[in-house]
Order: structure tokens, then sequence, then C-alpha cells
């Protein structure tokens, strides 16, 4: 190398939130012994649970956070999309809708009606959608939250302009890699890993959980065979709506399994309640 | 890399001797393979089911503890009979002690101007399994074949599989899913180990008969104590296979079923299993012999790569991923691919069964998708027999 080489300027790395709780793209910050690696790798313009300094885009690779729950985000994820060379969503939120696409099955304001004391104070849309639903997206990483592993595989790919190597198979295949015992067959416990994308390195079952599936599907989850299974085992029908109908409730495959329960979960609270009883 | 431990073969036994060992000859044996160097593996209790642990004495096995299995479920239950190895196979088979399910070929990095590469450090214990199932020995010759005496060995296998010393337990107590019989590897075994032993656990005394099977095999017990086998020991033997192998419930018909297969390859029954099949590849990872693997290069900042070798699924929408989509799109054709391959095709390309009859992927499948039904149920309706009009010679 010469003493005459310009240095090639680093690639600049932006976060962005939508409707989310930060988790994922505190995994960034999680990554503590390759952070000041990464930090000389990339710039990072604009990360405002980092720093309130911002640089304006154009942006080498922006990493989005959250779902599109009102008319504004609708606008503003298109302004990141058309600023952003390359787009990675984190997180179930951004991928499948998160948590708070439980209010896309509800009636418009239900949820919201439990939850504030005014929703009448709320501007948000009926339904809480993808990023990929709105823009395109060049990578999606699941999780809730996203596996910091993951998320510098993605990064590490970009700069070398490669391919991540990320899985897209169930978590049952990381649980027989590391020697974990099947809890579902050695004990019937309920567990979403055959339908459920690897990535998290079967951290619960590893410590005796079933998996949640916040992951959300694998690639060719087969979600009913797997709910008929459980029922059979004993699960009860809600319980494995609940389970389907958490992290990434409004997933393909996912959803039809949260969505046959909770019409007839609803009937029946509809039986249990009294007109005149107040909402919780 | 791994050298041979010398075995010297000087004293007293030979290969046709037959002795009966104590359980305290046990301890003496697993006390002699690890004062010679070995690493000793062998079935463990763990987390609710047996699988390969560390052995450092017979203390370590799972003594009096049996299994029940059935399709989709495995329980473990203890008993006071004090048997060692009164249980089948558990999730964990030993393809996984030469046939890691993640390994790292070699790395590289820059040194100065140099890309420099490495090869991770292969050196390791010599292993010697006490309590693998003659099962589990057909399947480590299987992947031999495969890994070892194709055109493009496996150094990293063949490392570790020619060093190691199997001291091989005959099965008394075959589960609900077991068909080794009707697979020729079971229960029974007469040759592919360095030691044979038979539990047997009657009138007579808790005690092992041990066949040796190659000099190793005589070294390591001609410093154990031990007594001739005598009729009684030997009838009792027969007797135990004899009643293991009818204990067999199920089975698959051995001699036809690779062209059942071949000739129902269009079968419904590929649709109807596709319904239950829940693609999670928990069959292909329990299964002794799948070796399918997947290789990808990691990279980090400093312009170091990492060559990673791993288990791959051909229930995976990417291990037929060629340019532009996968060939098996289908969970139907992933199955078929899978299945056919095991008892089919696996003749054609390796000139034997890929199936040893453990029963793991019927098992450790979530919904207890059961191999031997799949084929008693396209046998039922073999396509092939019936007429097809249009064709000459249909009848």
């Amino acid at each position: 190398m010469s003493d005459a080489t310009v240095p090639i300027p680093r690639p600049t790395l932006a976060v962005w939130k939508f409707a989310s709780c930060d988790g994922c793209q505190l995994s960034l910050l999680d990554c503590e012994d390759e952070l000041l690696t990464l930090a000389k790798a990339v710039r990072i313009a604009h990360f405002t649970e980092m720093t309130r300094a911002s640089t304006l885009g154009p942006y080498d690779i922006s990493l989005v956070e959250g779902s599109i729950t009102t008319a504004e985000d609708v606008e503003r994820i298109k302004v990141v999309r058309a600023n952003s060379r390359f787009l990675v969503t984190i997180g179930a939120c951004a991928a499948t809708g998160g948590v708070q696409a439980l209010r896309n099955f509800a009636p418009p304001g239900e949820f919201a009606g439990m939850v504030y004391a005014h929703p009448e104070y709320l501007d948000s849309l009926d339904t809480s959608t993808p990023i990929s639903a709105h823009v395109r997206v060049d990578y999606e990483l699941h999780g809730c939250p996203i596996d910091r592993e993951q998320l510098l595989e993605v990064l590490l790919a970009f700069l070398a302009g490669r391919r991540p190597v990320i899985a897209s198979y169930s978590v049952c295949q990381e649980c027989k890699a590391r020697g974990t015992v099947c809890l579902l067959v050695s004990r019937a416990v309920p567990c979403l890993g055959p339908v459920t994308r690897a990535g998290c390195g079967a951290l619960c079952p590893s410590i005796d959980r079933g998996c949640f599936g916040c992951f959300g599907p694998s690639d060719s989850a087969n979600c009913d065979a797997l709910a008929t299974r459980l029922k059979g085992l004993g699960t009860s029908e809600s319980s494995v709506a609940r389970l389907f109908g958490t992290f990434n409730t409004a997933a393909p495959g996912f959803a039809e399994q949260a969505q046959a329960v909770r019409v007839n979960v609803a009937i029946a609270d509809t039986r249990h309640r009294t007109p005149e009883e107040p909402r919780p | 890399m791994s050298t041979a431990i010398n075995h010297s073969s000087s004293i007293g036994l030979d290969l046709q001797t037959i002795v009966v060992l104590t359980v305290e000859g046990l301890d003496e044996f697993v006390a002699r393979l690890r004062a010679l160097g070995y690493e000793v593996m062998g079935p463990t209790l763990r987390d609710g089911a047996i699988v390969p642990g560390p052995v450092n004495s017979s203390k370590d096995l799972p003594r009096g503890v049996h299994d029940l299995q059935s399709p989709g479920s495995y329980r473990v239950m203890r008993e006071d009979d004090g048997e060692i190895f009164g249980w089948a196979v558990g999730p964990g088979s030993w393809k996984n002690e030469y046939f890691p399910p993640s390994q790292v070929m070699w790395r590289s990095e820059i040194v100065g101007d140099t890309l420099v590469f490495r090869q991770p450090d292969r050196s390791h214990a010599l292993l010697a399994i006490v309590g693998a199932r003659p099962c589990d020995v057909a399947a480590l010759r299987i992947l031999d074949h495969v890994l070892e005496e194709g055109v493009h060995r496996d150094s990293r296998y063949s490392e570790r599989r020619d060093s190691n010393f199997i001291a091989v337990v005959e099965c008394a107590s075959p589960a609900d899913t077991c068909f080794c019989a009707s697979m020729k590897s079971g229960p029974g075994i007469d040759e592919d180990f360095d030691v044979a032993l038979t539990e047997l656990n009657d009138e007579l005394g808790h005690r092992f008969i041990a066949r040796i099977g190659s000099p190793r095999g005589a070294d390591v017990l001609s410093s154990v104590s031990t007594r001739p086998a005598n009729e009684l020991d030997l009838e009792a033997r027969a007797l135990l296979l004899e009643t293991a192998s009818r204990a067999m419930s199920r089975s698959l018909p051995f001699d036809e079923v690779a062209n059942l297969l071949a000739r129902n390859v269009e079968h419904p029954r590929w649709l109807d299993v596709a319904e239950r099949c829940l693609s999670c590849g928990n069959c292909t990872s329990v299964c002794p012999t799948c070796f399918c693997s997947d290789v990808h290069d990691t990279t980090d900042t400093s312009g170091a790569i990492e060559r990673r070798r791993t288990w791959s699924s051909c229930f995976d929408l990417e291990h037929s991923y060629l340019h532009g989509g996968s060939v098996h799109e289908s969970s139907s054709s992933r199955y078929r691919q899978w299945m056919t391959h095991k008892l089919s095709t696996w003749w054609d390309q390796f000139d034997s069964t890929g199936c040893v009859g453990c029963g793991r992927c019927i098992v450790w499948c979530p919904v207890g998708i059961d191999i031997t039904e799949e084929v008693a149920a396209i046998a039922a309706h073999d396509q092939a027999r019936v007429a097809v009009p249009s064709r000459p010679g249909a009848s």
C-alpha cells in the first residue's frame, strides 16, 4: 500500500423506529465486544438510542424497527426507503406487525378502549402492518427481539457484499444440533419449534420452555398439523391460539391458528359479560 | 492429528474366546480403556432421555432406567432391576461424534499482504464407545461407506472413526418403535466391533457375555476379571436375542421396499403424508445415517473468512435450492425425497439400505409420522399393480 491511498469512505448506517419497544435497536448496542470494530467499518449516521447527532441521508444501510400503525408512519417509511440503499427490517414488529397486530383481528378501537382512559386522543390506524406491506424490503431479520449475532452477520455480509448466512428452517434443527432433548416428544410441552424459524439457537427449549414462536413461521411451516397435534396432546384450544397469536399474530400461517380460536373465545367472552359491566 | 493406541495383545484371549464379566468387571473394562488414553462415552441419562455422554464408570450408565417409546412420544422410567442396558436408543445417535452438527473447515486471515489459511486444531482424544447398540454400529458402517470409502474421503470423519474403540451391547429391550430385526441390523451383532457385550440378568446373576471382535478388544478384555462363558450363558444369550426379535411389532419388507418405492413415486400417499409432515427436519437430525451437509463462508471486518460445514436437511427449502428456486418446493416432494433415498435410491448410490430400523424418526417426529406405516400404506395400494388400460401389456 502506498501513502497516497485515499481512504474509502465508510458506509453510513441509520436506525429508524416505528411502532416498537426499541428492544431490537438495543441489540445493536448489545454487540459490546464488536461495537467498536463495527463503528470503524460503518459510520453511524442516525441512531437516536445512541446519539442525538444525526446526519442527513441518503444512507447506505437502514435498519428499520417497528410496524406501521399511523398515517404519518405510512409516509415516513417511504422517505426512509427513498433515502436508503439497503433497507433491513429488524424484529417481529417490522416483519409481521408484532404483538400490536392483535388489533387487526378485533373491532376498531376495541383494544385502545381497554388500555387508554381517553382513546379519543389517539390518532392511529386500525391495523398494524409490516414494513414490507408498504415499501420494498431488502432483508428481514426476525425475532422478538432479534438475535444480535444475526444482526452482526447481516451487517458483515453487507460490508463484504455477500449473502447473509441465516437459516429459514425450523428451531428443531437448532435444538438437535445443541443436543436439547425435545420437550414436545419427551414431556408433551406445547412448543412452536417445529414451525418457527431458527435463529435464536433454540434458546427457550434449552432452558426448559417451549418455543413461543417469536421468530415467526419457518420457510415451510405446517401450522395446521402442529396445532392438531398440540390439541391431541391435551393443550386447550385457547392455549394453542395464544401460542400462535402473540409475537407474530398476523404472520401468515400463525394468524390462521390464532384467528380460528379467537372468534370462539370472543363469543364465549361476550356470553360471560353483562352489558353493564365496565371495561377492565 | 490423533494416533492409534498401541495395543499389545500378548496375553491370553484370542478372537474366538467368549468370556463373562460382572458389573465390577464392566468397571474394570471402562477403567482399562481410560488408562489406555481413550475418552470413554456411552449412554447417559440427561434431561429425561438416554443420550450419549461421558462415562467414567458404570455409575454414569443408565442403571435401572427403561423407556417407553411410541410415535411422537418418549418417556423414561426407573425400576429396581439394576439393568444397565435395559433400554432402546434415545434421540442422540453416535453420528454426532464423527460428523458433528457444525464444524469449522478452515479460517483465513490477512497477515501483512498475504492471505493465510489455517485449519482448526484437529487433535482430539481417542474415542471409546461403551454401549452402542447393534443398530448404531450398522449405521456407522453405512456412514463409513458414504464418508470414507467414496471418491471424496472425509478426513475429519476418518480421523475420529478409524481410531475408535467400539464396545457394542446387544439389545434385549427393543422399543415399540424398533424394527432392526427386519432391517438385518439387530438385535444381535456378529461383526464390526472391538467387543460385543450381552447383558444377562437372570437367576445365574447380573453379568455380561463378552465376545471379541478385534485384537484391540482382546487386549482390553485380557486385563479385566472374567471367566469363560458356559453353555448356560450362551443359551441365555440366544433366548434373549430371539425374544427381542419377536418383541418387535414393526417391520419393513427389506427385500421389497426399494422396488416398491421406486415404482410408486406418484402414489397419493405422498400427498397424504404432506398434510401431516411439519417439514421440521427432526427425522433427519436424529437419523444415524443422514449425512447431508452445507458449507458456508462468513467474514468479519478485518477481512478474515471462516468456512464452516453444518448439517443440512432435505426437509429444508434451502436444501434443494438451485439458481432461481428450490427443486423440492412441496413438503410431499421433500418427504418423498427423504424416504425414497433412505430405502430405495440408497441401494443405487451405495449398494445398501440407508435405514437400520432404529425407529428414531418415528419417535422424535413431533407428529409421530411412522416410516413403517407409510411404507405399508404404499404397499397396500401398489400403483404398479393397478392396471393402466391404455398401456400395452397391462393386465
